[in-house]
């Protein structure tokens, strides 16, 4: 029965999530914590944490590590097959189709008319991310980590994985 | 083939679609497996398909190459050590759950998070109203709002029914339709 579901929990995302690896974050987030209860919304943080800080597709290291976490070896090997085998069997199946159509008005406006639902589950995510951090660390902590964080993200450009790091030491310092 | 996508898997941070120059490199400059044409091909029915698109790329790569077991060789190599790394370092994250620093460690990392999924979804919207336009993009974000944090739908079938929409629809706006760069950093 876990298997059926961590192989569930990791196909629906795999099978809706145009726009790459990034784009199923959110729907795999609505899986394993909204449906099922696996993960709360901070352990979820620390896997994506993780996840941004080695290299490496950020969905099947979700679904490796998830998937590990609630069913041992086979429930990785269940997680990773069931984000990677679906779309890929379809590229190497359906290739002729595929080839004819790529150019095809209805291909991209797939992308399209699903991005603003992606963006949507992103964006409340997002604020379920700042909830939970407003809970844990209050407020002042929580604002001095995001000024913190944005402006070595965005403005100095710095790289996630030393941003990551330099939040762990952070943390193991001032919040412990 | 084995150590080209070990590379791209190790080397290619934030998430699959940063990988894809990495890929690049190795398939057609390194090994010259394909052209950029072919490259260029395969990059394009990688988005017209769901899913992660580095393991598409590599597994179609790896298929094109050499056969089945080519694929599954490539998308092991490129996914197989960092989910590793990745188990072993969450799980004696969490063994010393009960020691306070490791407790601080993990709760400093939440708002951190929370500013990387902040710049992806701005993104996810700007890019939105860049193909779609203000008024259809608020329309499609508007319902989802409503759709998802109001009635509780399953993601799933909203997004199942976009998909069948934009097939279904009649190709006449075209122009509309400016191709959008993909490829989404986190």
């Amino acid at each position: 029965m876990i298997y059926w579901q961590i192989f569930l929990a990791f196909f629906i995302p795999g099978i809706i999530g145009y726009g790459g690896g990034p784009a199923s974050i959110p729907l795999v987030e609505n899986e394993v914590v909204d449906r099922y209860g696996w993960l709360t919304v901070s352990e979820f943080s620390e896997v994506l944490a993780m996840g941004n800080a080695l290299p490496g597709p950020i969905a099947t290291k979700m679904a490796g590590f998830i998937g590990f976490q609630q069913g041992g070896i086979l429930g990785a090997v269940i997680g990773v097959f069931a984000t990677v085998a679906p779309s890929l069997l379809l590229m190497v199946v359906l290739l002729g189709v595929l080839y004819r159509h790529k150019e095809s008005p209805k291909v991209k406006r797939m992308t399209n008319y699903v991005r603003p639902t992606i963006a949507v589950l992103l964006g409340v995510m997002t604020l379920n991310f700042f909830i939970t951090s407003y809970e844990g660390v209050g407020i002042g902590q929580t604002v001095l980590l995001v000024m913190g964080s944005y402006v070595l993200l965005e403005k100095l450009k710095v790289h996630p994985a030393f941003v990551i790091v330099g939040a762990l030491g952070y943390g193991a310092v001032f919040l412990g | 083939m084995f150590l080209a996508f070990l590379r791209v898997g190790l080397l290619g941070y934030g998430g699959g679609p940063s990988s894809i120059p990495l890929v690049h490199k190795e398939v057609v400059a390194k090994y010259k497996w394909m052209n950029d044409d072919e490259f260029a091909d395969v990059l394009a029915l990688g988005n017209t398909l769901p899913g992660p698109i580095a393991t598409k790329m590599a597994g179609y790569i790896g298929f094109r190459v050499a056969g089945v077991a080519g694929m599954i060789n490539a998308v092991f190599a490129s996914i197989t050590p960092t989910i590793l790394l990745m188990i072993v370092l969450l799980t004696s994250l969490s063994n010393f759950k009960n020691l306070d620093w490791v407790n601080g460690m993990t709760k400093a990392v939440v708002p951190v998070v929370a500013v990387m999924l902040g710049t992806l979804t701005w993104d996810f919207f700007k890019k939105s109203k860049d193909s779609l336009g203000l008024k259809a993009a608020s329309l499609i974000i508007i319902a989802s709002i409503v759709l998802l944090e109001f009635v509780h739908m399953h993601p799933a079938i909203l997004i199942g029914s976009l998909l069948i929409v934009a097939v279904l629809r009649k190709d006449k706006k075209e122009t509309v339709e400016k191709s959008t760069d993909r490829g989404v950093g986190m």
